[in-house]
């Protein structure tokens, strides 16, 4: 089975003479524990296409398919819950600034366990064990504005697997990183597939960053041009 | 973990600084509810320090506090006489303002007949008036020592006792005399007045004889037990020469008719200052979210539910009504007694306040909640 399956997605925004093709028939699938990266140019669709699978963006067309359970044919499925198939199946990293600015480090993690209904305690104590896991043990109470960026990026990382997702979505999660610090945040991705299981699509339109994936897909003018 | 909080003491210096401000907006209307309050138990102190059932006062008047009352001493036998009246007394009234130490000194001169009732209603230093002239009680409001004379009219008289707060209905301190003494000082102001009347007389034009200064405004009455002071009061009344008013009627003749207009005034405020705290919170809850948009897109991204979201903006709401209320309230505690007016803080006045101000909070968040629900999760996205 696999964990996300798309069939030929068509995002359009806008209608008439204004509208946007800005994803045209994408088909791809991944498996659990795949890390696949989605590669293009700015404006090429990328984000459209990642947030389509992250249920925050309504496709025009086609099909999404999230761990077996078919969530967009032609547009959304009614009846659905979205923010719970979100907040169960999907953990989400982006380019920055997406810590709760007031959350100090382990209560941006457990925020998201809490949401999905953890306890404090058994919250406090799985958020404490991923930072440290992610060498940020010493940081548990900073809050995001005392922190780097690689720091940011990784208490991130930390939330996005807090419920143990089967898919994880990163769109451009190392923009905002100067080289180095943006390998150590793919490198990890790379781990963390493999370990936790989940299938990991990353968005990004630097070629440099994607040595080791398993497969690139690259997507042109809204359309993918293959999966290598 | 609870969002509103740790937002709230993350921003803490905003918040506390516009708590502050709030506060104090509604300390001001607490003190008016409290001044208006005051206002009411200052217009009734006198009327209810006479402890009297009934008020008797000239016909078709609203008198002795309203309007001007004149009626002859001696009724006071007629009034004891009828049914159901256990015993009369009768009082005078003068508003009186004389130069003390070279500043306006006002008051509230009450004369009263030293074997009856209607005097002070207690003496909290010195003693009661025992000799018939020249003796004076203070209300503790005129700042008078003991054993101090106060030229009045044409004599001098002494303070020998020290009564409560007592103020008439205007506001002004109350002393006591004994009635003698307080038509003296009302009818035989000077010795000049007392020359040109008896220069009249002895003319021709006086009039007939020497006016009588046995007048008093009032008659009051206290009932046997069990006699209805309506029926009592509609029997003198039949008499057509008085007009009897209980004095539950007094008190709604002073404080419908007197004070009304500075309770609609206070009430006006109040209205206002409320209606600007409204505003003021719903401005401050709605930006705070404006603030906050980027948060709220990340919680309903990564799956939280609605109630979440606004729970934390209506509780952030609520805590700076709270806070401004106890601020508020802790500021007019600390300050009531240094206002020149009385204010009377009475609990129920502060619970409808409570809840008047935390129902404002919950409208005031509805313009920030509307905000947050619209928000897309993708807007999380991006730089
Ligand atoms: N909300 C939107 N409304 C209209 N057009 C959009 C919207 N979002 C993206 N687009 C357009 O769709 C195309 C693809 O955008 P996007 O998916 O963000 O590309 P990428 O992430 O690869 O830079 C672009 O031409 C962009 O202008
Ligand atoms: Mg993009």
């Amino acid at each position: 089975m696999f964990a996300v399956e798309v069939e030929k997605l068509t995002k359009i925004y806008g209608r008439g003479d204004t509208a946007v093709r800005a994803i045209e028939g994408a088909t791809l699938r991944v498996k659990p524990g795949e890390l696949v990266a989605i590669l293009g140019p700015s404006g090429s669709g990328k984000t459209t296409l990642l947030t389509a699978v992250g249920l925050i963006n309504e496709p025009t067309h086609g099909k999404v398919i999230i761990d077996g359970v078919t969530v967009a044919d032609e547009g959304w499925k009614p009846g659905l819950d979205l923010r719970k198939i979100r907040r169960e199946k999907l953990g989400f990293i982006f380019q920055a600034h997406n810590l709760i600015p007031f959350l100090t480090a382990l209560e941006n993690v457990m925020i998201a366990l809490q949401i999905n209904g953890a306890p404090q305690a058994a919250a406090e104590e799985r958020a404490t064990e991923l930072l440290r896991a992610l060498n940020l043990g010493h940081r548990l109470g900073n809050y995001p504005s005392a922190l780097s960026g690689g720091e940011r990026q990784r208490v991130a990382i930390a939330r996005a697997l807090a419920n143990r997702p089967k898919v994880i979505l990163a769109d451009e999660p190392t923009a905002a990183l100067d080289t180095e610090n943006g390998r150590n945040v793919m490198a990890l991705l790379k781990t963390l597939a493999v370990e936790n299981h989940s299938a990991i699509l990353v968005v990004t339109h630097d070629r440099r960053m994607v040595e080791g994936f398993d497969r690139i897909f690259e997507v042109h003018d809204g359309r993918i041009a293959g999966g290598v | 973990m609870n969002l509103a909080i740790r937002d709230v003491s993350y921003h803490r210096g905003r918040f506390i600084l516009t708590s502050v401000g709030l506060g104090l907006l509604v300390g001001v209307v607490m003190s008016m509810g409290g001044i208006y309050r005051g206002l009411v138990a200052d217009a009734l102190s006198f009327s209810r320090a006479a402890r009297a059932d009934l008020w008797i006062v000239q016909q078709d008047t609203n008198g002795p506090f309203a309007a001007v009352s004149r009626i002859p001493e001696d009724i006071r036998y007629r009034i004891a006489a009828v049914p159901g009246v256990l015993e009369a007394a009768p009082l005078s009234f003068q508003t009186i303002q004389i130069d003390r130490r070279g500043k306006p000194f006002r008051f509230f001169l009450v004369g009263y007949d030293l074997g009856s009732f209607g005097g002070p209603p207690e003496i909290i230093a010195g003693r009661p008036i025992r000799r018939k002239r020249y003796e004076l009680v203070a209300g503790e409001g005129m700042k008078l020592a003991l054993g101090e004379r106060l030229r009045l009219g044409l004599h001098d008289y002494t303070v020998v006792g020290i009564t409560g707060k007592i103020v008439s209905s205007g506001g002004d301190p109350a002393a006591y005399v004994s009635l003698p003494d307080a038509q003296d000082i009302q009818f035989k102001s000077d010795n000049d007045a007392i020359r040109n009347e008896r220069r009249r007389q002895a003319a021709g034009r006086g009039g007939a004889g020497v006016p009588s200064t046995h007048i008093v405004n009032a008659v009051v009455a206290r009932l046997a037990p069990g006699a209805d002071p309506g029926e009592v009061a509609a029997r003198i009344g039949r008499w057509n020469h008085f007009r009897a008013i209980t004095d539950e009627e007094q008190g709604r003749i002073i404080t419908k008719g007197m004070i009304e207009k500075a309770r609609m005034q206070l009430g006006l405020f109040r209205v206002i200052l409320v209606v600007i705290s409204g505003v003021i919170i719903s401005l401050i809850i709605y930006t705070s979210t404006l603030d906050k948009i980027r948060t709220i897109a990340t919680l309903k991204l990564i799956g939280s539910p609605s109630s979440l979201i606004v729970g934390m903006i209506l509780q952030q709401s609520l805590m700076m009504g709270f806070i401004a209320y106890g601020i508020g309230w802790t500021m007019l505690l600390l300050t009531y007694e240094k206002f020149p007016r009385r204010i009377i803080l009475e609990a129920f006045d502060l619970q409808v306040l409570f809840a008047i101000i935390m129902a404002i909070c919950v409208l005031a968040s509805f313009a920030g909640i509307r905000k947050a629900l619209k928000v897309e999760p993708a807007e999380a996205l991006g730089g």
